[in-house]
């Protein structure tokens, strides 16, 4: 996993509310085998005028000129605006490798949807919650203000804007450790593999009937 | 000190380690596994030289890519077929067992898990999968995580968790005649909303609840995820009991006495305390019918579609505003005027025995009316579909004009060839309503099995309550 620190970039304004994860990456795409690639298909149905099928050139499709993703403006954004319960319905990671091969490395939003908040994390994708008018300001402040771009500085968990102002955000200390430092959580848990013999071990003996015909 | 919850329960008798910062390490009982978020952890875990921890723990299942039709030549679409053998591959590397597409056994993973007895009271279950809420309904800690996570079960048989707040959704009274449990879900998610639970686990709880049949449950719980919790439960009792007896995973003799035993207090205890408590009356509530872009966009079928210029908040009136369009419907209009042309009777919502008896007992003979251009009922699991036809309710299906397809996800998400067309219009049973779900430009209509059924018949949405009529 890439490791994060400061990332600085355009943010981008999805004004939307419930943003969910079929929009995000539509199914047609999910049935690819890989972790990248994703991101051309990224909001597919929105960004483009035609319907999206794996493995056709999406450079030869006709892009949809309403899409905010599409405005010449937020080319290059790191930094993706939205509003309440992003990320919501399934639990598909490729909403976020979508994301992440699209190049956005942050999410501020009011709320996200639980697992797609989790599934971030191990992504090296940041999911920043602030209060809703707190994201409404920097939604005007983007739209207002051509070339708005934020600096998001995990290890002091600011958000710096361009007219110097400084937006503190929350973030779990386990979740920001692995996010810095790039770990990978399996690696992690396995250091308490005996932890989880012992645990096993009883656990068996507790509910033997959990541990039988398996086949 | 007070009780504790069954999620506290369950919380409790799962947990490794629990760290200083509020993180736990759980232990999972039961990995479900489909083909659709797999294929990735499978890769990383080769990648590092791992193993599965624990292989009997784990039970795969292709279900969202499989053709709902004759398979016997196998699957056309080349990429899906490249994602089912993926999985069988990593079965049969990682010695997994797994009810391949030829296999009886073979349906949606969260049909078989209950069916075969895979899912017990008292278990940790998760799968790649957010609907493994379902599990719930058992009395169980079910809840579904990302491919990453995946790999972490494979590789650890845990999971680093932080504890969820406790919800409780307590439904009272008895149901009205041709209200279903999917009514009752429905008529909840609208009440919280779809972020209603968000980091909470939901126990569901009530007179109304008790009174439901375990297949009813797991349709509730299913749909707890579409409220935003990842998990929702039921407490254990004479009804989870009974349906486990005799499934082929299940304990048996010996064991199986010990296990009910340890079962009978998997409930919360009497002075527990929820960190919310939401009440609804069972007996008020109408058969539901979607009429928007998000499940909560829901009305009882006696109602009209909303308008939007009556919301006050306006991120809200705004998104009412894109679904009715989307919907091409009108504010105000009632909705028994919508007029669905394809018609779903499927999904892990509502594609166990009970929802296709409902059904057929609407339809017995009837017809699909005229200006239905598709009407599918898709059986759960191939165990169903057997069931089903044993008792002849697939004649009543064919002989009133619907197709009786083979099972799998099907038009629930329309990743196989079961899809609508841009503009087609559905009352589904499924539990998504999302633009573009069941096919781009397509529109849901999410109903309960019954309700399906009669505007299958009437070409219309009929209120199929009669007791309210
Ligand atoms: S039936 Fe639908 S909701 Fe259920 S697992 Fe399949 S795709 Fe997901």
């Amino acid at each position: 996993m890439e490791k994060f620190n400061i990332v600085e970039g355009l943010a981008v304004p999805l004004d939307r509310p419930n943003v969910d994860t079929d929009a995000i990456i539509p199914k047609q795409f999910l049935k690819s085998i890989q972790r990248t690639g994703f991101g051309p298909n990224l909001f597919d149905e929105w960004r483009y005028l035609d319907q999206g099928e794996p493995g056709i050139d999406n450079s030869k499709r006709p892009l949809n000129p309403e899409f905010v993703l599409n405005a010449p403006r937020y080319q290059g954004a790191r930094i993706l605006l939205a509003r309440e319960n992003f990320g919501c319905g399934s639990s598909r990671e490729h909403a976020v490798w979508a994301l992440l091969d699209h190049g956005l490395r942050v999410v501020i939003a009011p709320s996200f949807a639980d697992i797609f908040f989790n599934n971030c994390f191990k992504n090296g994708v940041l999911p920043i919650v602030l209060e809703a008018e707190r994201v409404e300001q920097l939604f005007q402040a983007t739209e207002a203000t051509p070339g708005y771009a934020l600096s998001v500085d995990l290890p002091s968990q600011l958000i710096r804007t361009p007219d110097q102002g400084e937006i503190a955000f929350e973030v779990d200390a386990f979740r920001k450790d692995c996010l810095v430092r790039g770990l990978d959580d399996i690696g992690l848990t396995l250091q308490h593999a005996d932890a989880i013999r012992d645990f096993e071990h009883a656990h068996r003996q507790a509910a033997p009937w959990l541990f039988e015909k398996q086949d | 000190m007070s009780g504790r919850t069954l999620y506290d329960k369950l919380w409790d008798a799962h947990r490794v380690r629990q760290d200083a910062d509020g993180t736990a390490l759980i232990y999972i009982d039961r990995h479900l596994v489909h083909e659709v978020t797999s294929p990735q952890a499978f890769e990383g875990l080769r990648m590092a030289g791992r193993k599965p921890w624990r292989t009997r723990s784990i039970l795969a299942v292709p279900d969202h890519n499989v053709p709902t039709t004759d398979r016997s030549a196998g699957i056309a679409d080349p990429v899906s077929r490249l994602q089912v053998d993926t999985l069988d591959h990593n079965c049969a590397d990682f010695g997994i067992t797994e009810f391949a597409m030829d296999d009886p056994r073979q349906g949606i993973v969260h049909v078989i898990g209950p069916e075969q007895g895979a899912t017990l009271p008292g278990m940790t279950v998760v799968c790649g999968d957010s609907h493994t809420s379902t599990h719930g309904a058992f009395g169980a800690l079910a809840f579904g995580i990302g491919t990453s996570d995946v790999e972490h079960v494979l590789a650890t048989q845990c999971l680093i968790l932080r504890k969820s707040r406790t919800l409780q959704v307590c439904v009272e009274g008895e149901l009205a005649e041709g209200v279903s449990a999917k009514d009752v879900v429905l008529a909840i998610i609208g009440r919280i909303g779809t972020a209603g639970g968000t980091g909470y686990s939901i126990e569901f709880s009530g007179s109304t609840i008790r009174g439901l049949s375990m297949e009813g449950r797991m349709t509730v719980c299913n749909m707890a995820i579409e409220a935003g919790a990842r998990a929702g439960m039921v407490a254990v009792d004479d009804t989870t009991i009974d349906y486990l007896a005799g499934r082929p995973y299940a304990p048996q003799g010996e064991l199986w006495q010990q296990a009910t035993s340890a079962w009978a207090e998997l409930h919360s205890d009497a002075d527990a305390v929820f960190d919310k408590t939401v009440t609804l009356d069972g007996a008020a509530i109408r058969p539901q019918v979607t009429w928007g872009t998000s499940p909560e966009m829901v009305v009882p079928v006696d109602g009209r579609v909303p308008d939007p210029d009556e919301e006050s908040d306006s991120v809200k009136r705004e998104g009412m505003r894109r679904a009715m369009q989307y919907m091409d419907l009108k504010p105000g209009m009632p909705v028994t005027d919508i007029r669905p042309d394809h018609v779903f009777i499927g999904s892990c919502t509502n594609a166990r025995i009970e929802d296709l008896r409902v059904a057929a007992a609407v339809i017995r003979g009837r017809r699909v009316a005229e200006t239905i251009k598709q009407a599918l009922v898709v059986p759960g699991s191939g165990l169903v579909k057997r069931q089903a036809e044993a008792e002849g309710l697939d004649r009543i299906f064919l002989a009133a004009g619907f197709e009786w397809r083979e099972p799998g996800c099907s038009m629930c998400l329309a990743m196989n060839a079961d899809r609508l067309q841009p503009g087609d219009r559905c009352a589904s049973t499924s539990n998504r309503n999302f633009e573009g779900r069941q096919g781009q430009g397509g529109r849901t209509h999410l109903v309960s099995p019954a309700m399906a059924a009669e505007a299958a018949l009437s070409g219309h949405f009929v209120n199929v309550s009669h007791s309210s009529e």
